[in-house]
């Protein structure tokens, strides 16, 4: 059934999953999905992007998982004393009418155990699930490995 | 059993607030460290020798006579290592020709896994300019001392480990003595001013 799935999903990011898609669920919106190629699959992948949250109560995204990866977990990157550690992250918050960033340096998704090598270019799915709205899929976009900020504009602009 | 007289619950309390003085001192050691300026030493007062991405020898008195900026990171880092090289890249961009002149350094704190052909491999993605950095981990325990930085070995949940470190930029004039930090992520309106000031 696993497998099932992984292949569906697989098919949907080859079909014309589109670059720089936001995605909606409940009163969150998730845009700007974004990725570093990989060199082979051995180094942990990562996933960035951005959660609005118009509604007027607190949410909070607590896992993720793709067909990309065997092991994908949240984290947060800490400084303490100008020593970067990466605790793993039990939740992000997302707080009500407000947003929060996956972005370099702070929370990320980690992609532990890669399945497959992340090409800069292609784009591959990403399930959240949040404790109140649920799950939502959205694809994200491969970059280059020195990347550090999305190509794909702000919903906004 | 007698109730507690004030005397000794005076001598208790005593206790645990020098108990808890002693703690707080143990665990704050390596912040006042900091915060008494411990800084870096002189590149020529340092002493190891490490292996770059093309098998040649590294030693600290290789890079005097040439400003030089070094980092610690490791290839198996998702978030900060790649944002770090990125953010480098994107300052030797800007300075250009100039930056030629300079020794461009990071130091892998995981020799286990970062052998001078997986640093090669990985840096090609990066600034040319940028020379890797591995060998044996008390080589490299020593590197780290020297610009009293730290690191520390994490294992994770699946069996694997990450990597704890300083995660600045440190700075060198030509003469090997400490200029600045540029801490991490900092602005790049801030990072490249500093970078040049270590060029004077």
């Amino acid at each position: 059934m696993k497998r099932i799935f992984a292949t569906l999903a697989l098919i949907a990011a080859a079909g014309p999953a589109l670059a720089c898609e936001t995605v909606t669920v409940g009163p969150l919106e998730v845009s700007q999905a974004w990725s570093r190629a990989s060199i082979g699959t051995a180094r942990p992948g990562v996933v960035y992007l951005t959660i609005r949250n118009s509604g007027t109560a607190d949410d909070a995204l607590m896992s993720i998982t793709t067909p990309a990866a065997d092991m994908p977990m949240l984290h947060q990157t800490v400084m303490t004393d100008g020593v970067a550690s990466m605790p793993h992250a039990m939740e992000v918050p997302v707080p009500a009418e407000g947003q929060v960033a996956l972005e370099p340096g702070g929370y990320h998704a980690m992609l532990m155990e890669l399945t497959q090598v992340l090409e800069e270019g292609e784009t591959f799915p990403v399930t959240l699930t949040f404790r109140d709205a649920g799950k939502v899929t959205i694809p994200v976009t491969i970059q280059n490995i020195g990347a550090s900020e999305p190509t794909c504009p702000s919903p906004d602009e | 059993m007698k109730p507690p007289t004030l005397m000794r619950v005076g001598v208790v309390a005593v206790a645990a607030v020098l108990f808890m003085l002693v703690l707080g001192w143990w665990q704050t050691r390596d912040g006042d460290r900091q915060a008494a300026g411990i800084l870096p030493l002189p590149i020529n007062q340092m002493s190891f020798a490490l292996t770059d991405q093309s098998g040649d020898t590294v030693q600290p008195k290789d890079w005097l006579g040439r400003p030089t900026m070094v980092f610690f990171g490791f290839t198996w880092c998702p978030d900060i290592c790649p944002t770090t090289l990125s953010d480098i890249s994107i300052w030797l961009e800007e300075i250009g020709p100039e930056a030629d002149r300079m020794n461009t350094v990071l130091i892998s704190v995981d020799p286990g896994r970062d052998t001078p052909e997986i640093l090669g491999d990985y840096l090609s993605n990066f600034d040319p300019r940028i020379i890797g950095l591995t060998g044996p981990l008390p080589q490299i325990e020593q590197a780290v001392d020297g610009f009293r930085a730290s690191f520390r070995k994490v294992p994770q949940d699946d069996g694997d480990y990450t990597m704890d470190h300083t995660a600045g930029v440190f700075l060198f004039d030509a003469d090997g003595r400490f200029v600045s930090i540029i801490d991490y992520h900092e602005d790049y309106r801030y990072a490249v001013p500093k970078i040049r000031r270590a060029l004077e």
